[in-house]
């Protein structure tokens, strides 16, 4: 019995892996379909960030309620992790709390600890369950998540709810059974924290029964894990994992900074001294856009950013357009940029590279009213506790609209006549500039 | 400039006025305000006048890269032929233009925003705000522009000016990084907003209106017209005004 569940364990651990591997290598393939961009200067304080912002959550304690429950379901969610190294190691060596007889007091101490992070996940979850679904905060209830982003968010919380449930019933049958006849292989412990009290719920039962509860939920939970891994890179969940790279790679700039075009700084450099040109024509250069007009033209970054957003709406809440009723939201703007850079991948993957679909990230997903609307406040790079700079995909698509399709309202091509016929962007006489001294 | 470059002088400080403020009526009080601080300090400044040209920034903002690298390079070029140091401007947006992004393009100048550059003269003494001045015991708020706050980090700044007058501050919910953007940033300025329920800048007056405030402070000529146009959509415009910060230490000194 013990072999059959020991190869049972196994098969479910390496297909699990297996395919959790094999879909988080198709991600880095499509977040590397991005523009090129080299972001490895500074160390220091690329590390530094990471530890602050993604290890330590600096942002999230802004808002300090939403902050205060999450911080419950991380910690619980990485250390609890350390007690799935043995329920691992159990079911892949067929035996039963093995750290148990190693660690003597300190076992029961560290079980008691888990079982307490285990609870506050459990009100965590419940807590932002009822946020989404009852009380309704706003920015968890935008019209945007109608769907599967809101099915998405609730699997995710009632997954855990459900897997931190199944932990804490497997150790209170536990408790239960040890010590007792026939249940000799379930080791002694000290008592657990919190499930050592809630044993006598199970005081009616059959050392078989116990054992059937015991297992039932053991298998589920691990089950359930591993079902959960690889769901993970499907959800927006996957932010557990993304978060820690996208805080490295994060921009060390002012916020304030635009990234220049160096092609478009030398084409007019050329243009006002043609004596720098190159002295013979380069072999033109396969067609960039300038700007993006889909996700292969933004940055790796802009790539990694997307797919580590887990659409917590900071952003779009503090979206000055988007308060006014406005049809930008930066959330969705991560949103369409991942499902784009999504169906692109699976492109590939039916027909070995990317075959022409007709569709792009402008119009097909993100629509240009959306892209007028922005003022480039930076707010929602300053609100986004991962790091994500929704900024900069909305800059580089309306570089496209502008300068690949000279698509800009009336306004903005007087404008753009002004500035470079009066060197001012309204319609006076670069005569008059000085002219406010006589005022 | 032309004239200190004849008289083979330098000046301290280059005045960089910035389009609203050689253009705009409202922003030229602003400009003019803050030449009468500099006369009265004593600073030698010099202004570029009808060399000066836009940064490009609305252009780059609006996503034209081409027009911006052309305002760039040829700004550079000026500034560079006159071998210019050291920059003041009293718009935040050609002051994120100057720090952040005329470097990689050659244009090196040490900058400094007006705010800053107040906050300066007043903690070294050099500007002394006369006592019980016209803002003793008025309840001001300031504003955070979004290119000078967020952008750049600088929050304190312009609110020890407003210190230095004896007034009480009120701070708005939205401030410092947290700040609302008065609507007028990426270009916003030159084109009618997008459909929407409001106006921003009707939403940031309204917020700023709420503190009781009867002074609204700002630091950039285009959040004092947005700010400006939002108080008067809320018939307010008669008993609270809408200033920049160096009109106010103009009237105090």
């Amino acid at each position: 019995m013990h072999l059959v569940q020991q190869i049972l364990f196994i098969i479910l651990a390496v297909t699990a892996i297996y395919l959790f591997s094999k879909k988080v290598i198709e991600m880095r393939r499509n977040i590397l379909l991005g523009r090129d961009e080299d972001l490895n200067d500074n160390k220091g304080q690329r590390w530094k960030n990471m530890v602050l912002l993604a290890l330590g959550q600096k942002k999230m304690f802004k808002r300090p309620t939403p902050a205060i429950l999450h911080l419950f379901v991380y910690a619980g969610f990485i250390i609890i992790n350390v007690e799935i190294l043995e329920i691992f190691l159990d079911g892949a060596l067929g035996m039963h709390r093995l750290f148990a007889p190693m660690l003597g007091g300190l076992y029961a101490f560290l079980i008691g600890f888990f079982e307490i992070l285990a609870a506050l996940v459990l009100i965590g979850c419940v807590i932002f369950l009822i946020r989404r679904n009852i009380t309704k905060v706003k920015r968890l209830t935008m019209k945007e998540l109608d769907g599967w982003p809101r099915n998405d968010a609730n699997l995710i919380l009632v997954t855990e709810v459900i897997l931190m449930s199944l932990f804490l019933i497997m150790n209170t049958a536990d408790q239960a059974l040890q010590g007792q006849v026939g249940a000799e292989h379930y080791s002694t412990t000290d008592p657990f924290w919190i499930t050592a009290h809630f044993k006598n719920i199970f005081s009616g039962l059959s050392v078989p029964a116990l054992i059937a509860i015991e297992r039932v939920c053991w298998w589920l939970h691990i089950i359930g894990v591993f079902a959960f891994l690889n769901y993970l890179p499907y959800s927006k969940h996957f932010h557990i994992l993304l978060a820690f790279p996208n805080a490295y790679y994060s921009k060390l700039m002012p916020q304030g900074e635009m990234k220049n075009m160096p092609v478009i700084q030398n084409e007019v450099l050329y243009m006002m001294e043609p004596d720098k040109a190159p002295p013979t024509p380069t072999e033109p250069a396969e067609h960039k856009n300038f700007g993006a007009k889909d996700v292969t033209d933004l940055s790796w970054k802009n790539l990694l950013d997307a797919y580590s957003c887990t659409e917590c709406g900071r952003c779009t809440s503090v979206c000055p357009a988007n308060m006014t009723g406005k049809k930008l939201s930066p959330r969705k703007i991560m949103m369409d940029t991942r499902d784009r850079l999504e169906e692109v991948g699976n492109n590939i993957n039916t027909n070995k590279e990317f075959k022409p679909d007709g569709k792009q990230l402008i119009n097909d997903y993100i629509t240009v009213e959306e892209l007028r609307a922005c003022t480039s406040c930076q707010a929602c790079v300053e609100e986004c506790p991962v790091m994500i700079d929704p900024l900069s995909i909305i800059i580089q698509l309306r570089r496209s609209l502008v300068m690949d399709d000279s698509n800009a309202p009336q306004e903005w091509n007087l404008m753009f006549g002004n500035i470079e016929n009066n060197m001012a962007p309204w319609k006076f006489s670069s005569d008059d500039r000085d002219a406010w001294v006589n005022g | 400039m032309a004239e200190y470059a004849a008289n083979g002088e330098t000046p301290e400080v280059l005045f960089w006025v910035g389009c609203a403020g050689s253009f705009d009526q409202r922003a030229q009080k602003i400009t003019r305000a803050f030449t009468q601080i500099l006369d009265k300090v004593g600073i030698k400044f010099a202004i570029l006048g009808k060399e000066e040209m836009c940064t490009g920034d609305p252009a780059r903002r609006a996503g034209n890269e081409f027009l911006f690298q052309m305002m760039a390079y040829n700004n550079i070029a000026t500034l560079n032929g006159y071998g210019i140091k050291k920059v003041v401007t009293i718009c935040p947006h050609c002051f994120n233009i100057f720090k952040n992004e005329y470097p990689a393009l050659g244009g090196n100048y040490e900058v400094m925003h007006h705010t800053t550059f107040l906050q300066q003269l007043i903690n070294d003494g050099k500007v002394k705000l006369k006592d019980g001045g016209a803002f003793k015991g008025k309840k001001i708020t300031y504003h955070d522009s979004c290119y000078l706050g967020r952008g750049n980090g600088i929050y304190e700044a312009p609110r020890e000016v407003l210190q230095a007058f004896d007034t009480e501050l009120i701070e708005m919910k939205r401030c410092r990084s947290n700040g609302m953007c008065c609507g007028a940033g990426g270009a916003q300025m030159f084109k009618e907003e997008e459909p929407g329920a409001t106006r921003i800048n009707f939403e940031r007056a309204e917020q700023a209106l709420e503190t009781g405030a009867t002074i609204i402070a700002a630091n950039c000529p285009f959040c004092t017209t947005m700010l400006t146009d939002g108080v008067k959509n809320k018939e307010k415009e008669d008993s609270v005004k809408v200033m920049d910060i160096a009109e106010m230490v103009a009237m105090s000194i």
